[in-house]
């Protein structure tokens, strides 16, 4: 494995600087935090912006933006083929992004890394090359509360193979049914796939015990952590999870980047998903071979600018620290959700005991999409629709939510300016 | 900065509470769905007509006040109504809601109500949900108008060419 000292340097400098921000005032460290993000700095319908819109992407920290900038100033080459400087200097600071990914995972090798374009890429992987092996009549194990980049590649899966989806229901909270989970697994199941954090929800699903359950009939098991790396410290190997599958742009990263972790020996068992340059390691008209972990998942040019920013975006993040993230997200969420309670006529869609800071809600008599422009009128985004997650809305009895979804640096005039925009939708629709 | 009471004027609000003419049309001799996959708005119209003239619409499904409202005031708005006339209503109403061409040939009446949409291009789709499915019933269209085709109005036997709400 390798271990940079530029890199542990790197990160020591980030997280000296955040930790020194972290120790004055919480108040004002908040307000340190947002600085490092200029976007926040912009007005929406000459409102400050309220950006309430973080389960959908986040924004990004200067720090992010300087090193895709830096890159294309500095370093611009194409990875593992030139023998000249740049080429080296661009794959050293790309192999660097990932031993940082493999920190942040804590993945035991650098070799289970794979760089993806996103979360909707790695399931897409790992349904196209681990899923080659599956056969007519084999299960594929979801749960009723997986957007649709959990579900649409299982089931091109099922119609390539013949296999059969099954879903493990969600209760009202909007927590799994885990009785109902466990009795879905049959020896029949091939892969579960599982959310770690409701995108519509804010459900944190108790992964740890499923994948247990799973590991005892012998089923791996693929976590969507889209939305949980943001808000939780991840370790793979803790959790014991056989795939962990995220993007880098809900992160505060750039978009188009994200990362599968899988586990070593099912990696080096699976076929190529993509052919192409790096991903092989000979190649002629009768036979290729294929290229070790993980170029072998790496088909083509990647996002190289994209993996090394997204590297600054984990140095960011654990430079914060997930305590403090936790902490800050967690005050956040408990104010708008003594808020949503008291305000008439919202019902809380998703009140699971474990939740992350996202509030998902419907207003008596008006529509989604009717609050969501409200809001924007007054500055404040969040997301209206069914969150690409249709059949959850329908298990719900809603056509669309609103969703306010909290990052590291909203506060709790954010909550206000929310709740303040939600009492000019009653002013514009009357209290029915 | 466009004013928020220009696009939920009084009444488009009581439109979106108490849509006119909501319900099934046993008799109707079109019929047509549309959906918005963005939003989940859905709605299914029933269309009566007789020698080419609409004698009565009805519509039944859920969406925002703004679809809502536009389902209903259109309803309104084509009863007595030849084919061509209710096509040259939509092209109206499409200019209308885009802000898209000048002074319109078709009196509009009510429906210029919903002239505030065109501030707010993110709610043209809403708007416009109805009438392409109307066009979709003229023309006995069996599969559901999606607001996400490329072009909603290839439906249009008018063929007018216009570019999509997107």
């Amino acid at each position: 494995m390798r271990d940079d000292p530029k890199e542990r340097a790197a990160l020591g400098r980030t997280a000296n600087a955040i930790a020194a921000a972290n120790a004055i005032a919480p108040a004002d460290a908040i307000a340190r935090r947002r600085a490092d993000f200029p976007i926040l700095a912009r007005t929406v319908n000459d409102r400050p912006l309220v950006y309430l819109d973080n389960g959908a992407t986040s924004q990004k920290p200067q720090c992010v933006i300087d090193s895709e900038t830096h890159y294309y100033a500095h370093l611009n080459a194409n990875v593992h083929r030139g023998v000249h400087r740049l080429s080296q200097e661009a794959t050293d600071a790309y192999e660097a992004a990932r031993d940082t990914a493999r920190n942040f995972l804590n993945a035991a090798q650098r070799e289970e890394i794979v760089f993806v374009r996103g979360t909707t890429e790695a399931i897409n992987l790992v349904a196209n090359s681990f899923g080659a092996r599956f056969r007519a009549g084999d299960e594929i194990l979801i749960t009723g509360m997986e957007h649709h980049s959990n579900i649409v590649p299982w089931q091109l899966a099922c119609e390539r193979s013949g296999a059969v989806l099954k879903v493990a229901p969600v209760d009202d909270s909007g927590e799994l049914d885990g009785a109902a989970f466990e009795s879905l697994l049959s020896p029949r199941t091939r892969i579960v796939g599982l959310t770690h954090v409701s995108n519509a929800l804010g459900t944190i699903n108790p992964v740890r015990e499923l994948i247990a359950l799973a590991h005892s009939c012998g089923v791996p098991v693929l976590l969507d952590g889209a939305q949980a790396v943001p808000h939780l410290a991840i370790d793979v190997q803790a959790l014991d999870c056989d795939f962990y599958a995220f993007s880098g742009h809900k992160l505060y990263g750039p978009t188009g980047t994200g990362v599968l972790y899988g586990r070593r020996a099912l990696l080096e068992a699976m076929p190529p998903w993509q052919g192409g340059g790096d991903m092989i390691r000979q190649v002629s008209f009768a036979r290729t071979t294929y290229n070790d972990l993980p170029y072998k998942f790496e088909a083509g040019t990647p996002n190289i600018a994209g993996a090394i920013a997204l590297a600054e975006a984990m140095r960011y993040v654990q430079g914060v620290g997930f305590d403090a993230i936790a902490a800050h997200e967690g005050a956040l969420l408990r104010d708008a959700t003594e808020r949503a309670r008291a305000f008439p006529g919202l019902r809380l869609i998703g009140t699971a005991r474990e939740k992350a800071a996202i509030l998902s809600f419907v207003l008596a008599d008006v529509h989604a999409h009717d609050v969501g422009s409200i809001l924007d009128h007054e500055g404040v985004a969040v997301r209206t629709g069914h969150h690409c997650a249709m059949p959850l809305m329908e298990r719900f009895g809603v056509a669309a939510t609103v969703r306010a979804s909290f990052a590291l640096y909203n506060t709790h005039e954010d909550v206000a300016a929310l709740f303040a925009a939600l009492e000019k939708v009653r002013e514009v629709f009357g209290d029915a | 900065m466009p004013e928020l009471r220009d696009l939920y004027q009084e009444l488009i609000i009581d439109h979106g509470r108490r849509p006119r003419n909501y319900g099934a049309l046993a008799d109707a001799n079109h019929r047509a769905e549309g959906f918005n996959p963005l939003c989940g708005d859905r709605i299914t119209l029933f269309v009566k007509t007789r020698e080419g003239v609409i004698e009565d619409v009805r519509f039944e499904g859920t969406g925002c006040a703004i679809s809502t409202a536009s389902a209903s005031l259109m309803s309104e708005a084509l009863k007595g109504r030849t084919e061509a006339e209710a096509r040259a209503l939509f092209d109206g109403f499409h200019a209308l809601v885009t802000g898209e061409g000048a002074a319109q040939e078709t009196p509009l009446g009510k429906l210029e109500v919903l002239a505030g949409v065109a501030e707010f291009p993110a709610r043209v789709k809403c708007a416009t949900l109805a009438w392409h499915t109307l066009l979709a019933a003229l023309k006995d269209q069996s599969a559901p108008v999606s607001t996400e085709q490329d072009d909603p109005e290839r439906a249009d036997a008018a063929g007018t060419g216009r570019a999509s709400d997107g």
